[in-house]
């Protein structure tokens, strides 16, 4: 069972990356990755933000919006996945709201140094799109947990990563028209081929 | 009226959501009886091709009709269930793999060491296609799936007459690796499987697909199939899932009563 | 007319919302395999951007700051469920090969971003044609790069045979990191430095 959930969790941070496999938080991964204090930062909260909303979805998804998922209610037959989308943005952008409000309150120096990042994160494409993919693998409640975490922290190390190169590369000879954007897609390119070697892991 | 007043925020907030909702639920209401349609012909699609029936000119509907019986069957026992039998929740119709596979009564789960397709749970039940040609049955198609490197593979496979040779093989659903694992979709490779024999004239299990090319002047090459290149994960994944539902955990047991059936 | 004419074409290359404004690649890039799928996408984008922009722009006035930002979520979220209905309904086989990625045009920042910088100020005439002028200059980067990658990785495009691949009998060994994710990356990369080597105003300075 141990073994299941590593698998899960070493798959969701290595081969299925969010951010180097799939594209997923694109903007928000190239705009903060200037600096390697604030990729950080952001890191640390989309992976807090990604632990607890994938798993809520999934209590969502498995209890209200699956087909047959109402027959408790006396509504076998209801089937209310197409308004999925709109749920998981909604239950997003509260958990941020409440996040931010929770930090607020009770740890005033967390919030100091995330604050900012929150807002970025409800239209970050990463958090949708692990609660779609959530959704679509049939992900029990435990494994949406691992799930959750495991991608958070796949795609808070890219962002890390990417960083810490690009602080390097303040020194580099780069040529005048790929310098800023262009070279860190390059990068990003190679660096997501970097992480396909783990591919071959079969777990 | 100032635009920040608690009376406006909540105005144009129920307005908004008001709108929204009878849009989407308009659009998806209205079109979900040509999205199911949609869906149930993707798969009619998948099942003709399988049984290489699919004919440019004619109406997959039609040909679906005319061809095809549907059955179900109980995987356990390789009995046919008649209409009557039927528990609730089950129909040919809507079978849903997942479904039933993840249905308390109707799915189970399948011990590790013998989960080879890796997909911790099955149905106990599945819907088969035989093909009919004048009373008799011509082809068998089965519905196949199973893990690859990165997601479920889902196909089909025809079995001939004499429930030994392969009559077709297809993958209609899958996430690899294009140009490489994905390539278990390649027309050429699918006609590959075409005359291979799945088992030995004493009804033993051996279709293989194997790493790299076939010796073809080996006695096993009859059994066997070149794997993808540069894919050994979906090669692997491809072998494991056949076998897994040829065997005992699938189908074996119905294509045992079957071939009484038809061999007396 | 010329300031619907600039809002049209201005985003085309100059504010190229992708290469220049750096918005909207998430999806951008997982879509780009095959020619079909990345014209399916630029069209559900361009739809979605011309009518929301359009939508928050209608309501703008009334438009109480407290809630704007969910508010557009919400209509967005709304117009590309529809979309996305609309996809599976008429588009069957596209719309499985687009799988969750139509949905994460909510997302999209470029989407998110024209509504806010652009349609909560502007009358709602001039956001419509806003909000196609993105839509294209999206359009315009996935189709390149979709081409690029569709007949280099495949030999095809549109799913017709360009270049006879060996396998089949032809002369090209097709190139398979073409399909596979990183180049995407260095696709759009390329595409920036020319953009860039074309129109020196843009270069950023580091």
């Amino acid at each position: 069972m141990i073994e299941h959930y590593l698998g899960l969790f070493i798959k969701a941070v290595f081969i299925e990356n969010l951010a180097l496999a799939f594209f997923l938080g694109m903007c928000t991964f190239l705009a903060v990755s200037k600096n390697a204090e604030s990729a950080v930062g952001l890191g640390i909260a989309v992976v807090a933000v990604m632990t607890i909303t994938i798993p809520v979805n999934n209590v969502i998804y498995t209890h209200i919006l699956k087909k047959g998922a109402l027959a408790w209610a006396g509504l076998p037959d209801a089937d209310l996945t197409f308004i999925g989308l709109i749920t998981y943005i909604a239950v997003i952008a509260a958990m941020v709201q409440i996040l931010e409000m929770f930090l607020d309150k009770y740890l005033p120096v967390l919030h100091s140094t995330l604050g900012i990042f929150l807002p970025l994160i409800t239209v970050n494409c990463a958090i949708l799109g692990g609660s779609l993919f959530m959704v679509e693998r049939n992900y029990t409640f435990p494994e949406s947990v691992v799930y959750g975490f495991g991608a958070g922290t796949g795609w808070a190390l890219a962002v890390i990563a990417l960083a810490g190169i690009r602080e390097k590369m303040k020194y580099s000879d780069v040529p005048k028209g790929l310098r800023g954007m262009g070279i860190t897609f390059i990068v990003a390119g190679l660096m997501a081929i970097a992480f396909m070697l783990f591919s071959g892991i079969q777990l | 009226m100032p635009a920040e007043s608690v009376k406006r925020t909540i105005m144009i907030a129920l307005g908004v959501c008001i709108v929204c909702s009878v849009l989407v639920s308009t659009a998806a209401v209205s079109l979900k009886g040509i999205q199911e349609e949609n869906r149930r012909l993707d798969r009619i699609k998948n099942i003709l091709m399988a049984g290489d029936l699919l004919d440019g000119n004619r109406d997959l509907n039609q040909i679906y009709e005319e061809k095809i019986q549907p059955l179900l069957v109980e995987l356990a026992s390789g009995r046919v269930l008649q209409q009557k039998d039927f528990e609730s929740g089950l129909n040919i119709r809507d079978f849903d793999i997942q479904t039933v596979a993840a249905d308390r009564e109707h799915g189970r789960v399948i011990p590790a060491e013998r989960d080879a397709a890796g997909i911790r749970r099955m149905p106990k039940y599945m819907v088969v296609y035989p093909v009919m040609k004048s009373g008799n049955v011509d082809k068998i198609i089965l519905p196949v799936y199973g893990k690859g490197l990165w997601s479920t593979l889902y196909g089909f496979i025809a079995l001939g007459s004499d429930l030994r040779t392969v009559q077709g093989f297809t993958i209609y659903e899958h996430g690899e690796t294009p140009g490489l694992g994905g390539e278990v979709d390649n027309p050429r490779w699918k006609n590959i499987w075409k005359g291979k024999k799945a088992f030995d004239e004493q009804g033993n299990l051996k279709i293989r697909v194997i790493k790299g090319n076939v010796d073809t002047k080996k006695s096993e090459a009859v059994y066997e199939i070149d794997g993808l290149s540069g894919a050994t994960w979906t090669t692997i994944g491809v072998d494991n899932l056949v076998r897994f539902w040829l065997g005992d955990e699938g189908y074996a047991h119905f294509l045992k009563r079957l071939k009484e059936e038809i061999h007396g | 007319m010329g300031k619907y004419y600039k809002a049209l074409t201005e985003p085309l290359f100059e504010k190229n919302p992708i290469a220049v404004q750096i918005l909207g690649i998430c999806s951008a890039l997982a879509v780009t395999t095959r020619m079909d799928t990345a014209l399916v996408m630029s069209l559900a984008v361009i739809a979605v951007m011309s009518l929301s922009s359009l939508s928050v722009s209608m309501i703008r006035k009334g438009m109480p700051g407290t809630i704007r930002i969910i508010v557009e979520m919400t209509i967005i979220a709304s117009l590309v469920i529809i979309v996305d209905q609309f996809l599976k309904a008429y588009l069957y086989e596209t719309s499985k090969q687009l799988s969750i990625f139509v949905g994460l045009i909510i997302t999209n920042c470029i989407v998110m971003g024209r509504t806010e910088v652009f349609a909560l100020k502007n009358p709602p005439g001039i956001s419509f044609v806003d909000g196609i002028g993105n839509g294209l200059g999206y359009s315009i980067l996935l189709v390149a790069v979709a081409f690029f990658r569709e007949l280099l990785g495949s030999g095809k495009l549109m799913g017709i045979t360009m270049l006879k691949l060996q396998s089949e009998g032809g002369w090209y060994l097709p190139n398979g990191l073409f399909l596979l994710a990183p180049s995407g990356f260095i696709l759009v990369g390329l595409f920036i430095w020319v953009l860039r080597t074309w129109k020196p105003q843009l270069r950023e300075e580091e």
